[in-house]
């Protein structure tokens, strides 16, 4: 299957879609036709790529992890260092693309949901600079776990809504951001942090992302002149691991999504939405969804904030059903432990978030041989996870 | 003709015939039944709130429907069901339908059910003779708007404004023109119930005099129904007085 030539009609195979009210639909439709009169054009391509590389710190390093790979004694394992980006995250590929086309399309405001944080503060530094107006919804249990980001977003310029609906974490933040884009609609951008939601956001943030991917396949070329034998990302809405996994769908690289594994599968304490979840439609999008018999929506446990969430990318459900990509989760201990690991092998703090893919990719190295190689992108870095660590260790700080 | 729409199961499951038994004895002439759902994302915090009090009361689709059939036979009046597509879609299209269709509902609203991602629900709501009933918005274009009066059966759905459900004071000026525009374009195909936001008589009258057929009221019922939660029998009073009061205006 030709799996680069999706969405086809909005859809990814039978996911993706467009379930939104009706004062939505013109606005998606109208978004769609921009994004792809602007996605070519050139003058829009070469003030992105300069951002990229001027503002952003592009291309960010493919860096070998020596000692790491010594103690795993298998694959020789690489970093995608997206955590080294301006704002900390791989987040700024995906806000600096979409300001850039907020502001052709002739908005002036910005709205956006976040759950880490981390989505919030590159959409304020975008906006920042670009002299737009960000307000950000952010869950009253995400603002207290990641309160430092939430001081980053305000000293940006952001104005920072706490919301107290259902489970106060990422999806109550996103419903409060539709229900605001809907109010809003003419003046307002809803500029949405991960692969999710009604088309073509799937797409557009996938598109945006896929700086990450691109770099991996060039960089990775000129040490071994092949393909990574495997190439691993976190999975929360899924756009770092979109990003890193859509250029390299028509190659040979194995690929691997790691999705929260909470306290255990077996607790219902968790985010894996793909490994545990059923098909539903929710947040604009069919896809995998965390929920009941009777289609209610359930509340998700990890302890990286940036992956508490009941859906998943419709790109995702469908290279999973096409089993294009293999799909697995890892519990918050051991995300905990490849903190930790990853913090005193190289000396690089990750965030919780790609700790998860770190743990995974450990386990799978100790099974590749020495010749192959693993690609883990290192979506973001630890410093706003700190606190939670010690916490997490039982130690006052 | 005047629309009540309450959350089904709000306060309790035990609640709803009573309160649809009051509103149609102040006048409502047909009961909209919410399915709650947990992320409710057209609806303000009146909604959102009743749909949480009726999930922690347990309240599933099929007891919907059921309270819909003892509402629609007992009460003798039509019954429209508004429920997001999640709960249709996990029980499947065709069993979802089939039991409204047992259950005697007589239309469905899916809010977060365009008419381009329901071609096969369609389909099958057809084929029960169940009405789907579609939205219109400010923002609907003129192109849309001609394939959504096609599509819509039993009435068009006008909502008269940006934004999710909730009592308002007052309407912007251009929530009259929305309405006065939409119902020129629909020329008589079908009924306009216009919803969203209405909680008085002169909110009725105004909507009526650009056109208007009938007037869905939600969350203004609603927050009676919450100001009220201690005492079921003040509580039904006041909807029925509500519902007459609302209902005085005589719209076709
Ligand atoms: C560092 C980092 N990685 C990953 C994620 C998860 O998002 P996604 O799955 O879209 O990459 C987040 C979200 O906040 C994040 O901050």
């Amino acid at each position: 299957m030709k799996f680069k030539e999706f969405p086809k009609g909005g859809k990814f195979g039978r996911f993706g879609g467009q379930y939104v009210p009706e004062t939505l639909m013109p606005a998606v439709q109208e978004l769609d036709k921009s994004y792809r009169k602007f996605k070519s054009d050139r003058n829009f391509k070469a003030e992105l790529k300069h951002l990229l590389s001027n503002y952003a710190g592009r291309p960010t390093p493919l860096f070998f992890a020596g000692n790491l790979t010594k103690k795993c004694g298998g694959a020789k394992i690489y970093l995608k260092r997206e955590d080294l980006l301006h704002g900390g995250a791989h987040k700024i590929n995906n806000t600096l693309g979409q300001a850039l086309l907020a502001k052709r399309m002739g908005k002036s405001r910005i709205i956006a949901e976040t759950g880490a944080g981390q989505h919030g503060v590159a959409t304020a530094m975008a906006c920042a600079l670009l002299g737009l107006k960000a307000e950000i919804y952010m869950g009253s249990e995400d603002v207290r776990r990641q309160n430092l980001n939430v001081f980053r977003m305000k000293l940006l310029g952001a104005e920072v809504h706490t919301v107290e609906s259902g489970s106060k974490t990422l999806k109550d933040a996103i419903n409060e951001a539709m229900r605001d884009w809907v109010t809003n609609l003419p003046t307002t951008y809803y500029l949405i942090g991960s692969v999710v939601g009604p088309h073509p956001y799937p797409m557009i943030v996938r598109d945006f992302q896929s700086v990450i991917g691109e770099e991996i396949k060039k960089q990775f070329r000129s040490i071994t002149k092949g393909y990574p034998t495997a190439a691993v990302g976190c999975v929360g809405g899924g756009s770092n691991a979109m990003g890193t996994f859509y250029p390299l769908l028509d190659t040979p690289t194995k690929l691997v999504g790691v999705e929260a594994g909470g306290k255990g599968l077996g607790t219902g304490q968790h985010s894996a939405s793909i490994g545990a979840g059923t098909e539903g439609v929710f947040h604009g999008m069919l896809t995998y969804v965390l929920q009941d018999e009777h289609g209610q929506v359930k509340e998700t446990h990890s302890i990286s904030a940036g992956l508490d969430y009941p859906g998943v990318g419709p790109e995702h459900s469908f290279l999973h059903v096409e089993k294009r990509v293999d799909y697995v989760s890892v519990t918050d201990d051991e995300a905990a432990k490849a903190f930790l690991e990853l913090s005193r092998a190289e000396g690089i703090l990750p965030a919780l978030e790609p700790s998860h893919a770190v743990a995974h990719a450990m386990k799978m190295a100790k099974r590749m041989k020495k010749d192959e190689s693993l690609v883990v992108t290192l979506s973001g870095r630890g410093d706003k996870d700190v606190g939670i660590i010690a916490d997490y260790l039982g130690e006052n700080i | 003709m005047l629309v009540g729409f309450i959350t089904a199961g709000d306060p309790g499951p035990d609640a709803t015939f009573d309160i649809a038994a009051a509103l149609v004895d102040g006048g409502v002439d047909i009961i909209e039944l919410g399915i709650p759902f947990s992320d409710p994302i057209a609806d303000g915090p009146t909604i959102q709130a009743s749909s949480l009090r009726a999930l922690n009361a347990g309240v599933t689709p099929p007891m919907v429907l059921e309270m819909a059939d003892q509402i629609a036979r007992s009460l003798n009046v039509p019954v429209v069901i508004l429920t997001y597509y999640n709960p249709i879609f996990k029980m499947g299209d065709e069993r979802f339908l089939k039991l409204a269709l047992r259950s005697g509902v007589s239309g469905i609203v899916v809010p977060d059910l365009p008419p381009e991602e329901s071609t096969g629900y369609r389909k099958f709501a057809q084929k029960e003779g169940i009405d789907t009933i579609y939205l219109a918005t400010p923002s609907t274009n003129p192109k849309r708007l001609s394939n959504i009066v096609s599509a819509t059966k039993g009435f068009l759905y006008v909502v008269p404004l940006f934004g999710v459900t909730g009592a308002r004071e007052s309407f912007d000026a251009y929530s009259g023109r929305v309405v006065r525009e939409i119902v020129g374009k629909v020329d008589r195909k079908v009924p306009v119930a216009v919803g969203f936001g209405i909680s008085k008589a002169e909110h009725v009258r105004s909507f009526v005099d650009q056109g208007a057929d009938s007037v869905i009221v939600g969350s203004a019922i609603v927050r009676t129904i919450e100001r009220n939660l201690n005492d079921r029998k003040k509580m039904l009073n006041e909807l029925e007085g509500l519902a007459k009061d609302l209902s005085s205006i005589r719209t076709s």
